[in-house]
């Protein structure tokens, strides 16, 4: 009881504050144990007001339903306190500083929702006459041209959905460029620090994956990339590479890299994941890349919807730009056309098909695009400084007690530790993030990149005031010091405070539950284990 | 700049705590060259009324859906979505997570997408759901993929009544990979021959329900067929709505269920973001793309969720991987699961009953003008009009009478002079009696 019978507020010694009580419920306050759906909904109710159509003869010709679709519903007021309940179980960039090294969790403008709600962008169809969508299509044409000017490649295919689908389209056109050259070469290489998505995407491809070792600073050193070509000479179709890598470090010999590669007549494709350290810093197209995606979920503050969606246009340099996938965006004396077909395609137009249907993510080009006015060209320069600025104020004030894999030297908009400073504490890598859910962070990256024993990457973002950062420092500190002293309590049951605690994951991998079903069926049909 | 909490002050400090006196100090690294000394070519930063003001002129020059009377499908569908959705997706706690790899601090996200793959699931009356692809186009390359992984070979079979663009995204993905397909013509009237392109170096045959053309076809025999020869039976649908009606594809011997979830909770978009859903068999659960959340319990035994199975996954596996798909479409899950979660399984049968007789009653006003007839005989909410000129003219004819009356099969099918008289049409609860007339006396005046 935190009142007493007069109404007036009691203090926390009269009432033994301090002491956890099992509630009746399970609750804790505002934190509410929410069932599953099915639970607690019913299947006589439904949330959607619908009047049963005026009789009609259908014309399902025999392919009606059999059984009726055994999906509970809640009303609209039980479905609001049941989604509400679920977010407040989520840790959220709006809430609290959120390090994940790799995945740039900054800002979210609200007006970025606004503008893809407008119905003008929001509520368009696909499929509608072109004549009727000029305002998409200018849209598109102004998103295009800002990407091609950051990054100084000559052209944009805009239709991948996401990063991953963004690496499979340039490799796509980087085999097609082979190809249209009489070539089938089979090796693509890859840095070790690379994310797991770059060997996926060229395997994906029916290209063999050869690794390159980092050099111990932690870059890739250009002897390295020769002497893979030289093994596999006249048989390298390119190169994944991310810039800056996911130590957290530029890539010095970028340039003699992307000249090495192409001299094997490979190409660069450049993994964009972290272009939000270097815009309005440098061009890709001047550092000798072929091919790069931008995450707009990551550098251009589209929201990243607990996993999506996401979008990643790829740019392309002269040599790769005439395979653009369709659709694409032809600008010439006639003006704007939006190509969507092969009947349509003019001399030097290669598309080498198409990645998804329709246009791609329209929803995603609005938000970056109102992200990029917002902040103009002084705007993105500034923001990529404060993040790289912001990573390396935490670096400078956690390097003597955290350890730096690569020595002490700047970091670019991430920050690379590993967890030899936990050594003999007892503490292991994991623990040690679970204690930072305690104090109201989400962790960093966790063993990732693979380079270094147990990563954590620290991505800060520009979107941290200094107070922020300060306190996140102090926290991190504190931790550090707590470990070391031999506090082991502190991490091992870590987190004591979330919503859960750790989960068995090996039970959920052993014995998969992927879907609820009805208790009763639940025994009859126990899950088979594979 | 109104998004940056960095003062001039805290950056000179913060400068200083981090040993430089210029911030190009910390890009030493980035070749000389290479190096960006002035601003890039663009223009300035402009105040948030000033970009509403620039985007907003942009967004009239379209011509939204709910402005007019619409009819506009093959492969993404107007429908109502409850108020109530778009407020909840844009909650700061979903909308600003990232996918949920610290389960402690994210089990709303988890949980919501445990309730997506179970409503998927009983949805295509399959086993197991995933927790998305992008859409249902590259969801359908990855499910023959999938069909090639657990066949151990790499033909594929396309109908002709497959969508066309998603056809184009298989084709073009099999090509690189260096696997077969079959893609078989277009197929409006539905008398294609498929059983008999199904040999033993059958991966899997693909085949949409309703049909791209709107027609309802019969999976059983073609599941039986495959079946026979160790193929597997890939079942597309664009419209997910349909299956509140129709027999789904699970009850029908499908192996993988693909299709696209845009109709339910999310909007047009122009095409993205939408939501791809992807159902299977237990057997195959490990060769499933995506992620997939799994039920556990935490260290005090409570009840709750992860991700799971990611061993096959590329951040595991890297070029083992079954799929590079990292980022999904978490947000347009939840979209979904919100509004299946509003109407329920009843709710979804009485809405896509809604669509049907709304569709009926078209197709008989429609067929009704001379000249013109509908091929379908089995359907959905969408079916196929012949005209006796070309579709693509007369929808921009319709077009410039405010109607926006369909997709012409050229769209998709540009340069086959059999299909160039063929409109798709669709119609959905949106449509009012108003509309329909409206497009009725429209096309008379166009064909006249």
């Amino acid at each position: 009881m935190s009142m007493n019978n007069q109404g007036r507020p009691s203090a926390p010694t009269e009432t033994g504050g301090l002491t956890e009580h099992p509630t009746f419920t399970g609750n804790k306050a505002l934190q509410m144990e929410e069932p599953l759906l099915f639970e607690t909904g019913r299947t006589d109710i439904c949330g959607v007001d619908l009047d049963e159509p005026a009789d009609f003869t259908p014309a399902l010709g025999g392919h009606a339903r059999t059984a009726e679709l055994d999906l509970p519903a809640l009303t609209e007021p039980e479905t609001m306190r049941h989604f509400v309940r679920l977010s407040s179980k989520n840790y959220a960039i709006d809430a609290g500083l959120y390090p994940l090294g790799s995945c740039t969790m900054k800002h979210n403008p609200r007006l970025n929702e606004k503008m893809a709600r407008l119905p003008g962008f929001g509520d368009i169809h696909p499929l509608q006459p072109l004549s009727t969508v000029s305002g998409a299509i200018d849209l598109i044409d102004e998103l295009s041209h800002w990407l091609m000017t950051m990054t100084g490649m000559s052209a944009v295919a805009m239709s991948p959905k996401a990063g991953a689908h963004g690496e499979l389209c340039g490799m796509m056109a980087i085999k097609a460029a082979h190809s249209a050259a009489g070539r089938d070469p089979k090796i693509v290489l890859v840095p070790e620090s690379a994310h797991g998505t770059n060997p996926a995407t060229a395997a994906l491809l029916g290209y063999k994956v050869v690794s390159i070792e980092a050099r111990e600073d932690g870059t890739v050193d250009t002897a390295a990339v020769k002497a893979r070509i030289a093994e596999h000479e006249g048989d390298i179709a390119g190169i994944m590479l991310t810039n800056p890598n996911t130590c957290g470090l530029f890539e010095r010999d970028i340039i003699a890299i992307a000249d090495a590669i192409h001299e094997a007549n490979g190409y660069f494709y450049c993994d964009g994941a972290n272009f939000n350290a270097i815009v309005g810093k440098a061009r890709p197209g001047d550092l000798g890349v072929d091919a790069m995606h931008i995450n707009l979920h990551k550098t251009f503050s589209t929201p990243h919807g607990g996993g999506g969606p996401g979008s990643g246009p790829v740019v392309l340099s002269d040599r790769l730009a005439p395979f653009a996938p369709l659709p694409f965006l032809r600008k010439d004396s006639a003006g704007v056309t939006w190509v969507e077909s092969e009947t349509e395609l003019k001399e030097g137009e290669k598309p080498f098909g198409r990645m998804t249907a329709f246009h791609g993510q329209m929803g995603m080009y609005v938000r970056a695009l109102a992200y990029m006015k917002s902040h103009g060209a002084d705007g993105l320069r500034q923001a990529s400084e404060d993040a790289v600025l912001n990573a390396n104020y935490v670096r400078v004030g956690l390097e003597d007690l955290m350890s730096l894999p690569f020595g002490s030297r700047w970091c670019m908009h991430e920050v690379l530790f590993d967890d030899s400073f936990l050594k003999d504490t007892g503490v292991t890598t994991l623990d040690f993030a679970k204690a930072m859910i305690d104090e109201g962070y989400h962790p960093m990256t966790m063993y990732f990149p693979l380079v270094v024993h147990g990563a954590m990457l620290i991505e800060p973002t520009e979107s941290e005031s200094r107070s922020s950062l300060d306190l996140f420092i102090a926290t991190m500190r504190d931790l550090v010091m707590s470990a070391q002293k031999g506090e082991t309590d502190r991490f091992k049951g870590a987190p004591f405070h979330a919503p859960r605690a750790r989960l068995d994951e090996t039970r959920a991998a052993r014995k998969p539950v992927l879907k609820w079903e009805r208790p009763a069926a639940r025994e009859v049909q126990p899950q088979a284990a594979e | 700049m109104r998004y940056l909490p960095l003062s001039d002050a805290d950056r000179a400090d913060m400068r200083a705590r981090v040993g430089v006196s210029d911030i190009d100090e910390i890009f030493v690294d980035i070749p000389k060259s290479a190096r960006l000394d002035g601003l890039l070519d663009l223009p300035l930063r402009q105040s948030e009324f000033a970009v509403e003001r620039d985007l907003s002129r942009m967004a009239l020059k379209n011509v939204p859906a709910s402005a007019v009377p619409f009819f506009v499908g093959a492969g993404a569908y107007k429908h109502h979505v409850p108020a109530s959705v778009d407020h909840l997706i844009q909650r700061s706690e979903f909308l600003t997570s990232y996918t949920p790899y610290q389960p402690e601090v994210t089990q709303g996200t988890l949980q919501y997408l445990f309730e997506f793959q179970t409503q998927v699931a009983a949805l295509t009356a399959m086993d197991v759901a995933n927790a998305s692809m992008y859409d249902g186009s590259t969801g359908t390359a990855e499910a023959v993929l999938m069909a090639h992984r657990v066949t151990k070979r790499n033909k594929a079979v396309l109908s002709g009544g497959l969508h066309p663009q998603y056809r184009d995204v298989v084709e073009g993905l099999s090509a690189m990979a260096g696997d077969r397909v079959e893609s078989l013509p277009a197929d409006p009237n539905a008398t294609e021959d498929i059983l008999s392109r199904i040999d033993d170096e059958t991966s899997c045959v693909v085949v949409q329900s309703p049909s791209f053309y709107g027609q309802l076809i019969d999976l059983k025999p073609i599941a039986e067929k495959a079946h026979a020869h160790g193929a597997l039976l890939i079942a597309v649908f664009t419209e997910v709505m349909s299956l509140g009606l129709i027999e789904p594809p699970g009850a029908q011997g499908a192996d993988i269920v693909v299709g696209e979830g845009q109709s339910i909770g999310n909007g047009l978009n122009f095409g993205g973001p939408y939501v791809g859903l992807f159902a299977t068999r237990q057997k195959y659960i490990r060769q499933m793309p995506g992620r997939l959340c799994g039920e556990t319990v935490d260290a005090n035994g409570k009840r709750g969720f992860v991700l799971t199975l990611s061993t096959r996954e590329q951040h595991i596996r890297r070029d083992k991987a079954t799929s590079n798909i990292c980022t999904n479409s978490g947000l347009c899950c939840l979209a979904f699961t919100i509004h299946m979660t509003l109407l329920g399984g009843k709710g979804l049968e009485k809405l896509a009953r809604i669509n049907h007789a709304h569709a009926v009653k078209l197709k008989a006003m429609l067929e009704a003008i001379p000249g013109v007839s509908v091929i379908n005989d089995a359907f959905f909410n969408e079916f196929t009009v012949k005209l006796p000129m070309e579709a693509a003219a007369v929808v921009e004819a319709l077009a410039r009478q405010g109607i926006l009356g369909g997709v012409p099969v050229s769209r998709l099918e540009p340069g086959k002079s059999d299909l160039e008289n063929l409109l798709l049409v669709a119609s959905s609860e949106v449509n009012s009696d108003e509309d329909r007339d409206a497009f009725v006396a429209a096309l008379k005046e166009v064909l006249a």
